[in-house]
């Protein structure tokens, strides 16, 4: 046998896949090839890994607990014994509360990340696929949402569902699905008239088993880069939410009310608020670098490098 | 025949992740005022060929030859500005699709007009006048109409006049006609051709006819070359074409259907792959 | 626009905030409370609810504000001069750096020049717009003192012209008080500049993305066969066919920086209908809240109107 000779680098490789499963694992290995090239992606991926890292052993990594409040050492400056990055106006570690607001911060993107991309991929490839008084309706309702300046209409629901962070992620993805399902719907136009679209149907298969076998896994690969480009926008609209007090509710150590709070000393304390705003910035130019990269890997035909 | 220009072992070279793919692979030959078919299938490198002459490969590709002479001058010599009064003035390109080689929001008229003015010392109205005139010369009726038309509403075979028109304004001494007539509608391909042969006899200029067409090729020029995996596999006069003796050229036109001798099945090209690495023809005059 | 209003609408109805307690106050007896009921209208069908909204904001009429107890719309006229001031400064800031940016990172590709244009833009993509407001807050007017604080003049300059057009520097040119100029100068040049690179992040962008596309067009190289300078087959042939997909980006980039303009007009305390939104957002002011965000949403509508309208007079295709 030459495949007991063969490295599992030299079977990824290899030009002739033997199987379904070999190709796809292939296909795989060589997009990863690339992205690893691609440094920038790189730093990005490491920076998403570390935050989520920081954020699963939140307790074992804050040196204090994020809600004790100690007000005799309250706006300690940077490099105070015992708080690295200073306490905040109540005392509080400021290092421990960025490093529990991570776990806020991923929470708010995985929620939005699981609502709005699917959302919009059902309303975009149904009114695609379906076509007529369908996608006449459902296209409408889109561009209703699209007509309306994101961060106020987000702002708007929140103040009608009330503030939290439950209900901020519910209106940050009432105003992400909009593009989402743009998108695939005009995935779905163009794959629903090609030739193989025809074929299948001619064998038989029914509307249902088209789209979620056919249509949705062609329109994966540009969703991913979407979603990816699209995380450090939640994420920036969640800080901002945060901010303007719409979002997570104190004492909470969400980054956007942290900058918040630090607003009102800015001038004599700027360490409070500028400690959270670096984390915010690293994190979502983490998104933007591997959004990038993997749009060079799965969307060659619009690249920028 | 005077020679107009003289190619010496041209190199095309495109980097990759894996490594340098060579396009052209040390190509030497030389034009007079004549017509020269460069005969080839897609990624043969004859387009490149032509494009290399003029200098218009951009980076990462590279341009590698001994010389590109024009009347004696080396083109690689020549500087960036130098090269700008080469291009159009001496050596022109008419391409394959005039949907996309023209630009689509500027009118004809200004685009002739300023194919003039860049090497003519003309007045506008002076311009304007020889622009009417040159599009008169490739047969179209009505030219201050379609001087002020876009691109967009002209037919293709209009477009492709239209082009020509442009390329042959400021009088150059090689036109490279670079698939010129594939994109057209098979019923004006021929009107085009003999438009563009009418001119080129009559200024005496030198063409380079690019093309994939071998019967194409052998009633319109008076040379070909064969050109396979970046090389010259042969050369020959166009007549004495159906005594070529390469096993490529044969295989070539062995796939075509003929009237005259009808066949049940057209042969099936087999390729060697010793032909890529048999050395390039020279194809001097 | 139906649909615009529909949204608002319906956003006001779900709040869970009585509007009618809001009218009469806390300690309202039933009868009160019931009289506010009809006289707003509530017992009718939301449908009815619906067309009487609908009727009154086509006639202008967006009711009273709770918050100032002057109509909304008299409220927006007032606050929407400050935040055109802002986003105009903004985006003409974006363009003038943006476009030239954009093109020359297309034309020299994987220069250092574009590197820098890539960094400038991911940056941008990557900030929190307030944060960056407040390290510019910090760093220019606190340490530095090279620009005015937060708002839009100094107290001393405040009233001291009258007002025509709402905007402070246009105003202040007209009354020829140079002072006074100066001064509102110094307090727009931070937050507008801010605004500026947002949009300048977003315009480099897009329009490298344009110019790239059209660079690798066959016209270009028949410019270049014609033997055109560089410069020219950039400038005359690549950049006139990207001017109309350009329009429209400015046109979403000027329409995303009066939204944009929400947060930073509270970093800079900017009585701009951001700042006017949010406030009556906190204190459940819902009339001033839906006003403004139709007003929003409309010029929202009406900018991408204006962008088509454009696209047909300079693309001879749409003709």
């Amino acid at each position: 046998m030459t495949t007991e000779t063969q490295t599992l680098r030299e079977w990824l490789l290899s030009e002739t896949p033997t199987s379904r499963r070999h190709a796809r694992l292939a296909a795989f290995y060589k997009g990863w090839l690339t992205l690893r090239a691609n440094h920038m992606a790189m730093i990005g991926l490491a920076i998403i890994a570390l935050l989520i890292g920081t954020a699963m052993f939140a307790p074992l990594l804050a040196p204090h607990d994020p809600f004790v409040q100690d007000l005799a050492f309250r706006l300690q400056p940077l490099g105070t014994e015992g708080h690295i990055l200073g306490t905040d106006s109540l005392g509080r570690d400021i290092l421990s509360r960025m490093i529990y607001g991570s776990r806020i911060t991923l929470y708010i993107v995985a929620l939005v990340v699981m609502i709005a991309p699917v959302a919009g991929l059902l309303v975009g490839t149904i009114a695609g696929y379906a076509g007529g008084w369908t996608d006449i309706i459902l296209m409408r309702i889109t561009d209703i949402f699209l007509a309306f300046p994101r961060l106020i209409l987000a702002l708007a629901f929140v103040a009608a569902l009330g503030a939290g962070i439950e209900n901020a992620v519910l209106a940050i993805a009432l105003t992400a699905w909009p593009p989402y399902a743009r998108m695939a719907r005009a995935e779905t136009l163009t794959i629903r008239s090609s030739d193989y679209i025809s074929a299948i149907r001619l064998q038989g298969a029914g509307p249902m088993r088209i789209i979620t076998k056919h249509i949705w896994p062609l329109c994966i690969s540009s969703l991913i880069v979407r979603v990816t480009l699209d995380m450090a926008g939640i994420i920036l609209a969640a800080a901002g939410l945060g901010f303007l007090g719409l979002g997570a509710q104190p004492p909470s150590p969400e980054w956007g009310a942290m900058i918040s709070e630090g607003r009102r000393f800015i001038l004599d304390y700027w360490w409070i608020a500028t400690m959270p705003g670096l984390a915010i910035f690293t994190v979502s130019l983490a998104f933007n670098l591997l959004g990038d990269g993997l749009r060079d890997v799965l969307d060659p035909k619009d690249s920028t490098s | 025949m005077t020679t107009l220009l003289d190619v010496d072992n041209l190199w095309v070279r495109f980097p990759n992740r894996t490594g340098v793919f060579d396009a052209v692979r040390g190509v030497s030959f030389s034009l007079g005022r004549e017509r020269l078919g460069i005969v080839g299938e897609s990624g043969s490198g004859k387009s490149l060929t032509g494009r290399a002459i003029l200098r218009l490969i951009r980076s990462p590709g590279i341009v590698e030859a001994g010389h590109i002479n024009l009347h004696g001058e080396n083109l690689l010599e020549k500087s960036e500005a130098q090269m700008r009064k080469v291009r159009g003035e001496k050596i022109s390109m008419v391409m394959q699709d005039p949907k996309f080689s023209l630009n689509p929001v500027m009118t004809v008229g200004d685009q002739i007009i300023e194919a003039y003015r860049l090497h003519a010392k003309a007045s506008k109205a002076e311009a304007y006048k020889k622009s009417v005139e040159m599009l008169e010369a490739v047969s179209i009726r009505d030219a201050d109409r379609v001087m002020k038309a876009y691109p967009h509403e002209m037919s293709g075979g209009m477009g492709q006049r239209i082009m020509i028109a442009m390329m042959l304004i400021p009088n150059p001494e090689i036109l490279i006609a670079d698939e010129p007539t594939s994109a057209l509608d098979v019923s004006v391909q021929g009107q085009v051709l003999s438009i563009m042969d009418k001119l080129v006899k009559e200024r005496g200029m030198g063409l380079i006819f690019i093309s994939h067409d071998l019967n194409l090729v052998s009633q319109f020029c008076d040379r070909v070359l064969i050109m396979y995996a970046g090389r010259i596999v042969e050369v020959c006069e166009a007549d004495k074409l159906h005594e070529a003796k390469h096993p490529y050229t044969q295989g070539l036109l062995g796939s075509l259907p003929r009237f005259d001798a009808p066949r049940d099945r057209l042969q099936v090209l087999t390729r060697d792959p010793a032909w890529r690495e048999a050395p390039s023809v020279e194809a001097r005059l | 626009m139906l649909g615009l209003l529909f949204v608002t609408f319906f956003i006001g109805r779900v709040m869970p905030i009585d509007p009618v307690l809001a009218v009469v106050g806390e300690r309202a007896t039933q009868d009160q409370y019931h009289a506010a009921y009809l006289e707003l209208g509530l017992d009718r069908t939301l449908v009815v609810q619906f067309s009487y909204y609908v009727w009154d904001v086509i006639h202008g009429d967006f009711g009273m504000s709770l918050l100032t107890a002057r109509p909304v719309s008299q409220d927006i006229t007032r606050v929407f001069p400050a935040t055109m001031e802002l986003a105009t400064i903004g985006i003409i800031f974006g363009i003038v750096l943006g476009v030239p940016l954009g093109v020359v990172a297309a034309v020299r590709r994987g220069s250092w020049i574009d590197q820098i244009a890539r960094v400038v833009a991911l940056v941008g993509y990557s900030m929190p717009i307030f944060w960056l407001g407040l390290m510019g807050l910090l760093l220019f007017y606190g340490i530095l003192g090279w620009v005015g604080g937060p708002g839009r003049q100094g107290i001393f300059y405040e009233d001291t012209f009258p007002s025509v057009t709402g905007m402070i520097l246009v105003d202040a040119a007209l009354a020829r008080d140079w002072g006074a100029f100066k001064d509102a100068f110094s307090h727009i040049v931070l937050p507008a500049s801010l605004l500026g690179y947002y949009s300048l992040a977003y315009i480099s962008r897009m329009t490298r993305s344009f110019m790239l596309e059209q660079l690798s067009a066959e016209y270009v190289t028949t410019a270049r066969v014609k033997g055109m300078s560089e410069w020219a087959v950039v400038w005359r042939h690549a950049f006139r066919n990207i001017r109309v997909q350009l329009i429209t980006v400015i046109a979403l980039s000027y329409a995303g920086l009066l939204e944009g303009s929400v947060l930073t007009e509270i970093i800079f305390s900017w009585p701009g209908i951001g700042n006017y939104i949010t406030t009556a957002l906190l204190s459940a002011d819902m009339n001033a809240v839906l006003g403004g965000t139709v007003v929003v949403g409309l010029i929202f509508v009406c900018l991408n109107i204006f962008s088509d309208l454009l696209y047909k007079i300079f693309d001879p295709r749409s003709k």
